[in-house]
């Protein structure tokens, strides 16, 4: 057994993930028959109670302890001191409000919420509406290249827009990008992420969570583009209606709720944004927002009072479209 | 008819107007990866010295390298390690959410039992709340339950652990996904016709076998997309390999920690992207379609 062992060692890096990658799945469906197992020892009416919680059972169990009490425990947490041993009320919350460098990291995130999902929504509908008149084709190359950086990671993500953000200074040759162009045109290389001007570097950072969400918005959009009935179209362009109008009062009107549901998705992402922002800044130079403030109160500054008192924060800004995204189900299901 | 104004219709149907805009857009889109997938095959002292388009623009003025991916599959990286341990988290966090999201979106469609509204309601509402609301307290319940694992008899020195080895990652990803898992597989089972179902209950079938046999066949488009969709995003993630499953650091980990030392040239940080980058792509181009399927059903009705 120890010479196979020892035969074996130098493979481990490869056979530990495979024998991983096949326990762990033949664990789980082991465990679901050894449940509808048990389950059936029981009488034929107890049985039949108990049955649905096969199903679900599981689901409930890790929801419940994986979400809903960690999430209950974090806001415990909140009002406890830096690591969870004593009640201090409010304290964590005055401390953040009191620092002039939370004012900005909540202000930046307002800016993102307020830039980053309308931008994103209105450059879906014009490359979805765009590419909907061009052929077959072309239409499927713009999609996919538009489509490709949601298959890429945020550590790539960051790492492509750094180096196109990037800057060398002192007379040498710029290798990113956006500086090349600068002093192409004759301009003076800029830091760009360091550069507060205008919160220059906040809206660079937006561009690449946009570069990454277009390709979302679009293809929720064209595809409810391309359901828009024809004959609506033709009877406005036969009534005399130019491009612009069949757009703006017939196309826009009827993708509206897509719109919609899709601004809302891209809100609630921008409002927990931390990757990117992470992987490019790591929030200095006032690029911080609260889900990246989070990570620096628990990581870097080993106070769990404090970065859970921020989650918290983040969680009741985002309560009010919790609620509306469980109204608009329980609609959807009266009409059923 | 005229000829030129046959040609000309011709032109006006390619629309060569808006074929330009999107080309810009698309110009814009691509060009940083381009970036990437260039930078990756140049020699350090290039890529400091010159931007990447020179090489483009003299291709044989440009002495291209795999120098790189030696140094990130070497000693300094190993990459390949970090390849596996990659591949070790996402295939179960793909597949154990699938499993579980399977057997609840079952229950939620065609089984009743008490609360069946409430808990849907709990698991809409969780979809939208942060993971930074839970990571905290899990990571502490995980390492309570290590320190409890240690009082067991022989295992002392918590050899025995689960903070910090796959399995960790697998449950908290599988967690993570589960709200938006069950709200996509319940809203296409929904679609599904119940009089099948019910048919096959007058037979004598059970509800396992019915959800093996019948659910889980027809179900296919949807549990693939969503496969899709969360393969890439477990692959993709940092976060939860890092703080979970860290003994066995992932391709994101690495890259970002080369990222950080970006001074040796950006080829070794470019190059560790384009290998990550690879896996993503091929089940992005390969299976775009169930992809496209799987966001248009989450959302448009």
């Amino acid at each position: 057994m120890e010479a196979v062992l020892s035969w074996l060692a130098p493979f481990s890096d490869i056979l530990t993930p495979l024998l991983a990658i096949i326990i762990g799945p033949l664990a789980t469906f082991a465990f679901y028959i050894f449940l509808n197992w048990v389950v059936g020892l029981f009488p034929r009416k107890v049985s039949r109670v108990l049955r649905p919680y096969v199903f679900i059972g599981p689901v409930l169990l890790l929801i419940v302890s994986m979400l809903v009490l960690p999430t209950i425990q974090t806001v415990g947490y909140a009002f406890m001191n830096e690591d969870s041993t004593e009640w201090v009320g409010f304290r964590n919350f005055e401390k953040l409000f009191a620092d002039p460098n939370f004012g900005s990291t909540v202000f930046n995130n307002f800016e993102w919420v307020l830039v980053v999902p309308a931008v994103t929504v209105a450059l879906g509908i014009v490359v979805a509406t765009l590419t909907d008149r061009l052929g077959p084709i072309r239409e499927r190359v713009f999609k996919s290249i538009i489509f490709m950086p949601l298959a890429i990671s945020f550590v790539a993500a960051s790492s492509i827009w750094r180096l196109t953000y990037s800057w060398t200074g002192g007379g040498a040759e710029e290798v990113g990008m956006l500086n090349a162009i600068v002093t192409a045109l004759g301009g003076e290389p800029v830091a760009w992420l360091q550069e507060e001007t205008f919160t220059i570097n906040n809206l660079l950072l937006m561009v690449v969570v946009i570069w990454a969400n277009v390709g979302f918005a679009m293809t929720l959009l064209s595809a409810a583009i391309k359901a828009v009935p024809e004959e609506t179209i033709e009877a406005a362009a036969i009534d005399g209606a130019n491009g612009w109008q069949v757009f703006w009062r017939v196309i826009l009107p009827q993708i509206r709720v897509t719109a919609v549901s899709v601004f809302i998705t891209v809100t609630i992402s921008t409002m927990k944004i931390f990757d990117v922002i992470w992987g490019m800044t790591g929030g200095n130079f006032h690029t911080n927002v609260l889900g990246v403030d989070f990570f620096l109160q628990y990581f870097v500054y080993n106070n769990t009072g404090k970065a859970s008192a921020v989650v918290v924060i983040l969680m009741l800004a985002i309560i009010p479209i919790m609620i509306y995204q469980v109204r608009t189900y329980r609609k959807q299901e009266e009409l059923r | 008819m005229s000829r030129q104004t046959t040609v000309l219709t011709k032109i006006q149907k390619f629309k060569p107007g808006t074929t330009l805009v999107m080309l810009l857009v698309v110009a814009i889109w691509i060009l940083p990866t381009l970036g990437l997938f260039v930078t990756a095959f140049r020699s350090q002292s290039a890529s400091v010295e010159s931007g990447w388009w020179t090489a483009v623009f003299n291709p044989l003025g440009q002495d291209w390298t795999l120098g790189a991916f030696d140094s990130i599959f070497g000693q300094d990286w190993n990459l390949g390690a970090g390849f596996m341990s990659t591949v070790a988290i996402s295939v179960p966090a793909t597949i154990l959410p699938i499993t579980f999201a399977a057997f609840a979106a079952y229950g939620f469609t065609f089984l009743s039992f008490r609360g069946r509204e409430f808990w849907f309601s709990i698991i809409i509402g969780l979809m939208v709340v942060p993971m930074q609301a839970s990571i905290v307290a899990i990571l502490k319940t995980f390492g309570a339950f290590d320190k409890w694992l240690m009082t067991i008899p022989g295992n002392e020195y918590g050899d025995f652990h689960i903070l910090g080895e796959y399995p960790a990652a697998w449950i908290v990803h599988s967690a993570f996904a589960m709200p938006l898992a069950v709200y996509i597989l319940r809203n296409y089972m929904m679609t599904l016709p119940v009089a099948l179902i019910e048919a096959a209950r007058i037979d004598g079938a059970s509800h396992f076998q019915i959800f093996w046999r019948l659910i889980i066949p027809m179900s296919v488009p949807a549990l693939a997309s969503f496969a899709i969709f969360q393969f890439l995003w477990v692959w993709n993630d940092y976060f939860v390999a890092y703080l979970f499953s860290g003994k066995h650091p992932v391709m994101t980990y690495s890259i970002l920690s080369m990222l950080g030392q970006h001074g040796e040239g950006w080829q070794v940080v470019m190059a560790g992207c384009l290998v990550s980058m690879l896996v993503p792509l091929a089940v992005f181009f390969s299976l775009q379609r169930y992809f496209v399927r799987g966001l248009t059903a989450g959302s448009v009705k």
